[in-house]
């Protein structure tokens, strides 16, 4: 994989800080990811990795820093009794749109069939004609692999193919970046393959992703970039070539043996 | 057995079914107007909204309908202030008082059941459609009324059939339904037990005309995924 800093920057979260109630999740951090890159944000449970992914399409409001989605940045105010909250709410829907968001638990919406699901969002706020929708939604499942499942309910999908469907989801948007959280710790082991799989074909494409994730092989093997999070602050950051090989901080040496077994 | 006086009764009390069904139509619709609202109050985080809207449902829930239509018909005009406003030609009248009554009332339990369908909706399913950008009305209309929908009407169903019952109480208030015309006839007659079989066949059959209506509908928004091979069927226990 090659870095890509000379890309235009898709998404910056600039010194980012976020506390639930006593506990301070994020204590100030700061992330560029340029087009067409691959980070692989890493960290044991409680770290603050979801939570930063939360706060770059605002489903968590961070109490302090700015997010910037291709150059735009979200402006955010103090509202009543303090807490911080968006400006505009048709700005936050418009930049969240350009920054697609796959989750642990898939979260499709069970009273629609997969191809509902993907052509949902372009269709109902993209306003793209439904035609064209469902043409390129088709498509999209194809390259996902589901493509015979396109009238089935969720509920008669086992879990990889519901995270493949809700990819194809989140690709139906036409996003700048997307994030992945933790999008195979929900999968039976032998499922967890064909959710990689079609990751790393999106990666190829230079599709400029964030993947919270567990998967050491996909972060050493597909992202440009790994971001170690320590109890909500970047503790380490590198190539993950260099990172995985010779971790400098004692932190990271240690989550490394656990996770890699070695 | 008297036929042709069960006949002649049952005709007459049929004369009533078109009032009876006016009050129960325009008083479901117009209580699940407000109950929306009301549902919305509650879940808004707005602590005034949802103070407002608890102290309505805690009134109108923890008081018999028969009282409220009581006082709404003796007790509004007790008021000059009401006798003199625009309102009065309307709130003097039986029916307008009986249909109030029974819209406030309904307004209230709706609400109750339309919030629990509402927070049946899976957090995680609203967090996906704001993820994609959707507004919240978007959301509201898109993801929770089509689950919720299929949450609350078993419970809202029961709501229907209850209101379908309870436009009898207007006949306290000389409203000629169906309940006040076997009133009337037995007061000629001195026949209370053949002209409440009457009326309560009328019931009967109405209210089974609408719990298919219900169950039809029910069957309708339900995905296929619940109705077929979601559910392994379970054995009928041994009597």
């Amino acid at each position: 994989m090659t870095s890509a800093p000379d890309n235009a920057i898709a998404v910056s979260a600039r010194n980012l800080r976020k506390r639930f109630g006593a506990l301070e999740v994020l204590r100030g951090i700061s992330l560029d990811a340029h087009e067409g890159d691959v980070i692989s944000i890493l960290g044991a449970s409680g770290s603050g990795k979801s939570t930063l992914l939360r706060c770059i399409n605002l489903l968590e409001i961070p109490d302090d820093g700015d997010v910037v989605v291709a150059g735009e940045a979200i402006v955010l105010r103090t509202g009543r009794g303090g807490k911080r909250e968006p400006e505009d709410r048709a700005q936050v829907d418009r930049i969240r749109m350009q920054v697609a968001m796959v989750f642990q638990s898939f979260n499709l919406w069970s009273h629609m069939t997969v191809i509902e699901n993907v052509i949902e969002a372009p269709v109902h706020v993209q306003k793209r004609p439904r035609a064209d929708a469902l043409r390129e939604g088709l498509a999209l499942l194809e390259k996902v692999g589901i493509a015979d499942k396109r009238d089935a309910y969720p509920a008669h999908l086992s879990g990889g193919q519901q995270q493949r469907a809700a990819i194809a989801r989140a690709l139906a948007m036409h996003p700048r970046v997307m994030l992945f959280d933790e999008p195979t710790s929900a999968l039976d082991p032998e499922l967890v393959g064909e959710v990689l799989r079609v990751m790393r074909t999106l990666a190829a494409e230079g599709r400029t992703m964030l993947v919270v994730t567990h998967e050491m092989g996909f972060a050493r093997e597909v992202s440009n970039r790994v971001i170690f999070l320590n109890q909500g602050m970047i503790e380490e950051e590198g190539k993950p070539g260099e990172l995985f090989a010779a971790p400098r901080s004692e932190r990271l040496r240690q989550f490394l043996s656990s996770h890699l077994g070695a | 057995m008297d036929l042709d006086f069960l006949g002649q009764t049952l005709l007459l009390l049929i004369s009533g079914v078109p009032l009876l069904l006016n009050l129960a139509f325009f008083s479901i619709t117009a209580g699940a107007a407000l109950a929306v609202l009301l549902a919305l109050m509650r879940l808004s985080g707005h602590p005034l909204l949802d103070r407002a809207a608890r102290g309505y449902v805690f009134v109108f829930r923890g008081t018999p309908l028969l009282v409220q239509i009581f006082l709404i018909y003796y007790g509004l005009g007790q008021f000059p202030e009401i006798r003199q406003s625009f309102l009065w030609p309307i709130l003097r009248q039986p029916y307008w008082c009986a249909l109030l009554a029974l819209t406030l009332n309904t307004a209230a339990y709706s609400s109750e059941i339309i919030r629990g369908g509402i927070l049946s909706v899976p957090f995680g399913q609203i967090e996906a459609a704001r993820a994609c950008g959707m507004s919240r009305w978007l959301i509201f209309r898109r993801i929770t009324v089509p689950q919720g929908l299929i949450v609350a009407l078993p419970a809202y169903g029961n709501e229907i059939i209850l209101m379908t019952r309870s436009t009898a109480l207007a006949s306290v208030i000389t409203l000629m339904e169906v309940t006040g015309i076997a009133s009337k006839i037995i007061s000629e007659t001195f026949r209370a037990v053949e002209v409440f079989v009457c009326a309560g066949a009328i019931y009967l059959i109405l209210n089974f005309a609408i719990s298919r209506g219900i169950a039809l509908l029910e069957r309708r928004l339900s995905p296929r995924s619940r109705a077929s091979t979601d559910l392994p069927s379970v054995p009928e226990p041994a009597r």
